[in-house]
């Protein structure tokens, strides 16, 4: 468009002209279509999650008289209050902290051993990297549930069975694989001459890791971190068997198990359902350029 | 590496060079062995042998597992509802998604704020999405209700009771979780597609949808690949989202072959069972893997392979 216009030929002016208006005339009708689809859209995402907000406000009594009404009349307090500091406080925070330390645990364990495996497939050259590379990626196409009923057996023999570090680091061991894939093109693209400066000023290969590589990775390793912290915090198959006692539970089982309890109460049930999605939802506000750079970086490469 | 010269190569400094390599590659080849490669080389050994996981694993039955398997009804039960999940993701998941990402390519006011919740549901747990759910399509809750009010009462269907009906309802409920995560990689497919190009067509004289059709739609063809594959890999391994909502009930109508595996390992206590349904998995995953590599560039695994692996 630009380029017809400075052209300088009237003839040239004219049809660019009529081109955009013709298409500024599409865009308004096909941006009103547009612009519908994407709220019924953004509707069909909000709706069950304001709807569970709001229902955990309301009584069963109210739930169960009028279901299509969205504002609690009268607004009940008393369901978010029980799971924040009244009588369910105890399970749902104690279940908050065991989700916690999982993934503090899981995702150090990750990042550490990706990172530094990374820097060996990244910069070093020596016979069986590619193969044993390749044994990595393919890690990524198997998920928990393949290897579920060996890994509860060999849990159980280790004696990690009813630990949260047999949760946690089974499940840094299923993240590596997409750490690595992620970390080692970021490792590659450091030049060369900074390695070189490191090693003329005396650092060794783990004085260049330590000191330049990874300060200089910061923003892949976020990256990495956030991805395994929302892998983890997720993760249901695992706890699901490892965990047979109800104080190590993680919050997925954690609803679960609120929601057969309660299964009656659904008031109670919905309070305890959001405020166990509350932390994804606070975390993803704060690291969603690294959520979506990261399932996406590598994605468009192609 | 590079720099050094063949002759300051031999004797200590290799060895030097092969202490660092097994440092830093031991923790992580260490903990991926013990955790995934041997649970999986594990499972095909247990596969071999009948055993109830407590006891001696010495009832050694040679392949019968595998042939109990392939003549159950719930093993084919299973294998169908995730083919099932499978079609009705590559024939309408991922074209909803990538006809919002199309969308989402315009700039226009508000576009940011759509991007940002429309991925909302990828970061939620699958499990408690499920139970959201599973609130909400009780008989004569929101669903419904809603149902009844806008006078469309003769649908109301028992969601998640109806076996007819269950795959279904769990199929809109995948797609609300993931859809978004599909649309966000398109998306940036399409960012990566220089917007001259597709001008150029439509100063030829093309009009908006061949535009598309013979011009971005090509281009876009590694990530929409990548996002097949993906979505393909997910639902092979459904597990959780049914585990919660039905525990692939009623009468096995929404079983997945992870589901059966974990019923069959833990609830029947078939450690040797459920351990030759999982190599049948571990199989359909390689055959997807190993077509997906055969077909499409590794460049495009890299960084790529994510979402659900959780």
């Amino acid at each position: 468009m630009t380029t017809g216009a400075t052209t300088g030929v009237p003839g040239d002016t004219s049809t660019s002209l009529t081109v955009r208006r013709s298409k500024s005339g599409r865009r308004t009708t096909g941006g009103v279509v547009a612009y519908v689809v994407l709220l019924l859209v953004a509707a069909a995402i909000l709706v069950p999650i304001v709807y569970a907000v709001l229902g955990g406000f309301k009584s069963n009594g109210q739930l169960a008289a009028n279901p299509v009404a969205l504002i609690p009349d009268p607004w009940v307090f008393g369901n978010y209050a029980d799971i924040l500091w009244g009588v369910n406080a105890p399970t749902f925070w104690g279940e908050v902290l065991n989700s916690v330390i999982v993934a503090i645990i899981a995702v150090s364990v990750t990042v550490g051993c990706a990172s530094a495996a990374a820097f060996v497939f990244a910069r070093m050259r020596f016979r069986g990297r590619e193969a044993m590379y390749t044994l990595f990626v393919f890690g990524l196409l198997f998920p928990t549930a393949v290897a579920i009923l060996p890994l509860y057996i060999l849990i159980r023999q280790v004696g990690l069975s009813g630990s949260l570090l047999g949760v946690a680091l089974p499940q840094a061991a299923f993240g590596l694989p997409l750490s690595i894939v992620i970390l080692r093109p970021f490792f590659r693209s450091i030049p060369i001459e900074l390695e070189d400066a490191a090693r003329i000023d005396g650092c060794g290969s783990f004085g260049f890791f330590w000191r330049v590589l990874l300060p200089l990775s910061r923003p892949a390793l976020a990256t990495v971190s956030v991805l395994a912290i929302v892998t983890t915090w997720n993760a249901f198959i695992l706890p699901l068997v490892v965990l047979n006692n109800a104080d190590q539970w993680t919050l997925p089982l954690g609803v679960m198990n609120f929601s057969t309890t309660y299964s009656s109460d659904a008031a109670r049930t919905l309070a305890f359902t959001v405020v166990s999605l509350v932390p994804a939802l606070l975390f993803y506000m704060v690291a969603e350029r690294h959520i979506v750079g990261g399932l996406t970086g590598g994605a468009v490469k192609g | 590496m590079r720099a050094d010269s063949p002759g300051t190569r031999s004797g200590p400094r290799l060895s030097a060079k092969w202490l660092t390599i097994s440092l830093f590659l031991l923790p992580a080849l260490v903990l991926y062995i013990v955790f995934v490669i041997f649970p999986i080389i594990q499972a095909a050994h247990f596969s071999l042998y009948k055993w109830n996981g407590l006891g001696p694993l010495d009832d050694f039955v040679g392949l019968k597992n595998y042939q109990v398997a392939l003549a159950s009804d719930v093993f084919w039960q299973a294998v169908s509802n995730n083919v099932l999940v499978i079609v009705l993701s590559l024939l309408l998941q991922i074209p909803f998604s990538l006809g919002l990402a199309v969308l989402l390519n315009r700039r226009f006011p508000g576009r940011a704020i759509f991007r940002l919740l429309f991925f909302v549901p990828y970061v939620l747990s699958e499990a408690i999405t499920g139970i959201v759910f599973s609130l909400l399509l009780r008989p004569d809750a929101l669903f419904d209700s809603t149902l009844q009010t806008v006078g469309l009462q003769g649908m109301i269907q028992d969601w998640l009771g109806n076996t007819d009906v269950v795959m279904i309802t769990l199929f809109v409920i995948i797609s609300w979780k993931y859809f978004g995560f599909h649309m966000i990689l398109l998306l940036a497919g399409l960012q990566g597609i220089p917007k001259e190009i597709e001008e150029a067509a439509l100063i030829d004289g093309a009009g908006r949808w061949q535009a598309f059709r013979y011009v971005t739609f090509p281009l876009i063809g590694p990530t929409l690949r990548v996002s097949i594959f993906l979505s393909v890999i997910g639902a092979l391994q459904l597990f959780d989202m049914v585990w919660v909502m039905t525990g692939g009930g009623p009468l096995n109508a929404s079983t997945t072959m992870a589901v059966n595996m974990f019923k069959t390992g833990f609830t029947r206590q078939q450690m040797g069972y459920g351990s030759a349904l999982a190599v049948l998995l571990f199989i359909c995953a390689l055959v997807v893997a190993l077509l997906y590599q055969r077909y499409v560039l590794r460049r495009d695994i890299d960084g790529a392979v994510t979402a659900y692996n959780a």
